[in-house]
């Protein structure tokens, strides 16, 4: 249906922007609690995706090879576009910078207990050293906004006209 | 709780990893697969051990689960 023609396409489409507005509904209402964003705001951006998602389906409908269901496939897009409009939501907001990194928060993050504090002022100061002196300049800069800020992965991919590989690449070294 | 091996974690990686890009030109198998509670993790360990090291595709992944769930009668 969908790769056909006329009135037949045009109820299909219809029919899957629907699904995919579900989704994406959804999808934003999952994540919505640990974000800044709600309400209509929250609404407009699973609209957003969801036409955006059903662009990129028709483009790559040649794509399907049917290793899943249609719709698994089709849904997949959807969450994909969730994530990248959270990501350029995030990066719009004031608050986000990637130059300034606020280490003191890092313990937290990795959920010590503020017994351990001295113990974690070593590790911080062995673990900072290591950040300026052996990371590249880009690397540093995006261990900060993903490590040290929490910026969604998908905030320096945008700003950084990057991809999501790159960037886990550039955080994560893998063993060759 | 120090949360050494939270940090220690975060800092090692799976040689198994098999990054962003092949996890998610994967992720709706993989997905269908675990939501049909098949083995997923031991038929795609290089997706299984991404998702656990990557946030943002392990985030993908849970909303596709989600997704996945909320279809089933």
């Amino acid at each position: 249906m969908l790769t056909g023609t006329g009135p037949a396409r045009e109820a299909a489409l219809a029919r899957l922007h629907e699904i995919l507005v579900r989704i994406a509904r959804a999808e934003v209402g999952r994540r919505g609690p640990r974000l800044q964003i709600a309400g209509p705001e929250l609404d407009d951006l699973a609209y957003q995706a969801a036409a955006d998602a059903l662009i990129a389906i028709t483009a790559k409908l040649g794509q399907f090879r049917g290793e899943s269901r249609f719709t698994t496939w089709a849904y997949k897009f959807v969450i994909f576009e969730v994530s990248a409009k959270i990501g350029r939501h995030f990066w719009r907001h004031p608050d986000v910078r990637l130059d300034a990194g606020d280490w003191n928060r890092l313990p937290a993050r990795f959920g010590s207990d503020p017994a351990q504090e001295a113990e974690w002022r070593d590790l911080l100061a062995a673990l900072r050293r290591a950040v300026d002196e052996e990371l590249t300049a880009r690397q540093r800069m995006i261990f900060v906004a993903i490590v040290l800020n929490d910026v969604p992965l998908d905030a320096p991919v945008i700003e950084l006209a990057s991809n999501r590989n790159t960037i886990y690449k550039n955080i994560v070294r893998r063993p060759a | 709780m120090d949360g050494r091996p939270e940090l220690d974690r975060f800092l090692r990686t799976d040689p198994r990893d098999v990054g962003c890009a092949q996890a998610m030109e994967m992720l709706h198998v993989y997905a269908e697969l675990a939501a049909a509670g098949g083995p997923a993790e031991q038929r795609y360990p290089g997706i299984a051990a991404h998702l656990r090291a990557c946030g943002p595709c392990g985030e993908d992944f849970d909303g596709l689960l989600a997704a996945l769930r909320e279809q089933e009668p």
